[in-house]
């Protein structure tokens, strides 16, 4: 099953009863404040433009109103837009109809939420046939594939417990695996792991990420954790007051931070982690020096592999094994430290 | 009243409409209701006749087993239902005090009526409860018509009920159900509504029709609400039985209006205590039953 980018185009999304009747002055500049308190009206989403690739994971990070969970919903259309498009192959899912709707959710969607959102009354294999079941498949079919996804998540053994007997970690598992079993397309990630503590979020970040090597999914991934969107978004939006302010790969979004309100958030980040060694790498002069370092590898592994080589000095080669550019330990390190505005504009 | 000589006299009196005008109007409701009746009075019959089969056939089933097969029956019911030693214990106990004080029979008059009561407004409510969650609008129809059935004293609405159907057990059931049916429809409609949205939203995330909704999701969620409802049912059933005795409804509620009639004070104690009795082991089968639906959600992590 081949994936498909979703385009989502000049969306707008204004909660109240007469939302429709604003899109125009929206349009012509009223602010979300202005519309609250002159219409009562609440603007959820602003001129949304996003292209989610395909067999990706898209990353919308934002704070708590910034309207994420919003627009996560328009993608399976829990919520009706005021304006706009959602495409995904080429069809707009806002203008399906009930059943084609309907169809569109139980072959093409999956979706995972923040509070795990699974029936109390079924035990976990129940739970994780469920998108299976409503689509009609056999239930010794379904039972088989479910079974299979319950144990990729690790949750062998606790197919007959009931969530209300498992720890949210694993509760967030038998989410996943429900939504894995779907086999659809797009998997809809609604804060799934904000509900979780670090380390087990971290673990199901490594979950995501190893599954999705595999199954190259076309996954939306909503989260307010700018560390979580840096190590799981091929690309990212972040969304503020509803308006997208800025879209790209983490790289760039800690690079070039497009305004202040960014450049605060990119401030706590863990720059090792993020930028690659091209980035910061000096033109080659003479020959490759010091051992080599393939493009793409973070500053982070970088500087570990010259501390443990105990060298100074690194070249960086492309995927043949080419030298493109030079090292040392002093610029990385400086790099992972500085603000990386400066850092630009001196290279 | 001395101020009442300041005052006009519009404002002092309640100006009444005078009674001539009100004796018209009640005689012609009176009397249009009346020959409505008369006039539908084959079609009203044929349409209760089923529920007249379904009570005789229960009621004799009731009598004329043998007490020991339905005392085994019942407490087979009352152990699978509350999985409770104690309860059945005290089922098999008043049982055979109410067949020691020569109740039998008539408790078993009693326990059709109450079951076949229950049965019909279980029917009747739940899908007016689904209705009522669903639709704002019909909530806002259907709660004030419940509040009426609720306050309205129960002797007022036997006045149309036996002008309808006449006196005899239907009309006496047809009375317990009105009063009996508002709690199981409120909480079937409660239970719905505080189903969580999460839930429901994941469930819509999956493409459920609304049908799969309601029955993958809503009823199971709503179910130990709901049980609530059927408790509250059959207790206010039982209370009612005795008021529609005054109908011709046989049983434990005719001996109580009997005693009361006569004074006969142990004869209305004896058939008190008996209708508590049957109360309380329909309440605690039925509230264990619910409890151990809800065994899913007991064991509870952070």
């Amino acid at each position: 099953m081949a994936s498909h980018a979703i385009e989502v185009k000049n969306l707008y999304k204004i909660f109240g009863p007469r939302g429709r009747d604003f899109v125009d002055q929206v349009k012509a500049g009223l602010g979300k404040t202005e519309l609250n308190e002159k219409h009562g009206h609440v603007l959820g989403l602003q001129d949304i433009n996003i292209s989610m690739p395909a067999g990706g994971v898209m990353v919308v990070m934002g704070l708590s109103g910034s309207g994420k969970s919003t627009l996560i919903r328009h993608i399976n259309r829990l919520i009706d837009p005021t304006a706009g498009e959602v495409l995904y192959d080429g069809v707009d899912v806002c203008k399906m109809s009930e059943n084609d709707l309907r169809e569109f959710r139980r072959h093409k969607t999956a979706m995972v939420f923040q509070k795990f959102a699974l029936l109390p009354h079924r035990t976990i294999i129940e739970n994780t046939v469920y998108g299976l079941e409503i689509q009609g498949v056999p239930e010794a079919e379904s039972r088989k594939r479910a079974q299979g996804w319950i144990e990729r998540v690790g949750l062998k053994g606790f197919e007959n417990h009931y969530p209300n007997q498992l720890s949210g970690g694993m509760q967030q598992r038998v989410g996943l695996a429900r939504a894995l079993t779907n086999d659809a397309d797009i998997l809809l990630m609604d804060e799934a792991y904000s509900a979780l503590d670090p380390l087990i979020r971290v673990d199901m970040q490594t979950v995501l990420l190893d599954l999705q090597k595999e199954l190259k999914k076309t996954v939306v991934f909503i989260t307010h954790d700018l560390d979580e969107a840096l190590r799981l978004g091929d690309k990212i939006a972040i969304l503020r007051d509803g308006k997208a302010i800025q879209q790209g790969t983490g790289q760039e979004i800690v690079l070039k931070p497009a305004d202040e309100y960014i450049t605060a958030f990119v401030k706590e980040v863990n720059r090792g982690r993020v930028i690659n060694v091209e980035t910061i790498m000096k033109p080659l002069s003479g020959n490759a020096e010091g051992m080599p370092i393939t493009i793409g590898t973070v500053l982070e592994s970088a500087a570990r592999m010259m501390t443990v080589a105990s060298l100074n000095i690194a070249h960086v080669v492309d995927a043949n094994g080419k030298p493109v550019g030079s090292l040392d330990l002093g610029t990385i390190i400086s790099a992972m430290v500085t603000p990386i505005g400066h850092q630009l504009q001196a290279a | 009243m001395a101020i009442c000589s300041y005052l006009p006299d519009l404002l002092c009196k309640f100006p009444a409409i005078n009674d001539t005008t009100i004796r018209m109007a009640r005689k012609s409701v009176d009397d249009g209701f009346k020959a409505l009746v008369r006039e539908y009075v084959n079609v009203i019959d044929a349409l209760v006749q089923p529920l007249q089969w379904f009570l005789n056939y229960l009621e004799k089933l009731f009598v004329s087993s043998p007490w020991i097969i339905i005392l085994a029956v019942m407490v087979a019911i009352v152990y699978y239902g509350s999985r409770d030693i104690r309860i059945t214990i005290g089922t098999i106990v008043s049982m055979l005090l109410i067949g020691l004080v020569g109740l039998w029979n008539d408790t078993m008059v009693t326990l059709a009526m109450v079951t076949v009561c229950t049965f019909i407004a279980i029917i009747v409510g739940i899908p007016i409860g689904i209705l009522m969650a669903r639709s704002e609008r019909a909530q806002s129809i259907i709660n004030p018509i419940l509040d009426v059935m609720q306050t309205m004293p129960s002797f007022v609405y036997l006045i149309p009920v036996v002008m309808i159907f006449g006196i005899g057990k239907v009309p006496g059931l047809i009375a317990v159900v009105i009063y009996a049916v508002p709690p199981m429809i409120r909480l079937t409609n409660l239970g719905i509504r505080l189903v969580d949205k999460e839930v429901l939203e994941a469930a819509d995330a999956f493409g459920s029709s609304p049908w799969q909704r309601l029955k993958n999701v809503q009823m199971p969620l709503a179910l130990p609400t709901i049980m609530a409802g059927i408790n509250q049912t059959i207790m206010m059933s039982l209370a009612m039985v005795v008021v529609a005795s005054m109908v011709g409804v046989g049983g434990l509620g005719r001996n109580v209006l009997q005693a009361i009639n006569n004074q006969f004070f142990t004869v209305g104690f004896f058939n008190g205590f008996a209708l508590v009795a049957i109360a309380i082991i329909f309440d605690r089968t039925s509230q264990a039953y619910g409890k151990r639906l809800q065994k899913h959600s007991e064991v509870i992590h952070g």
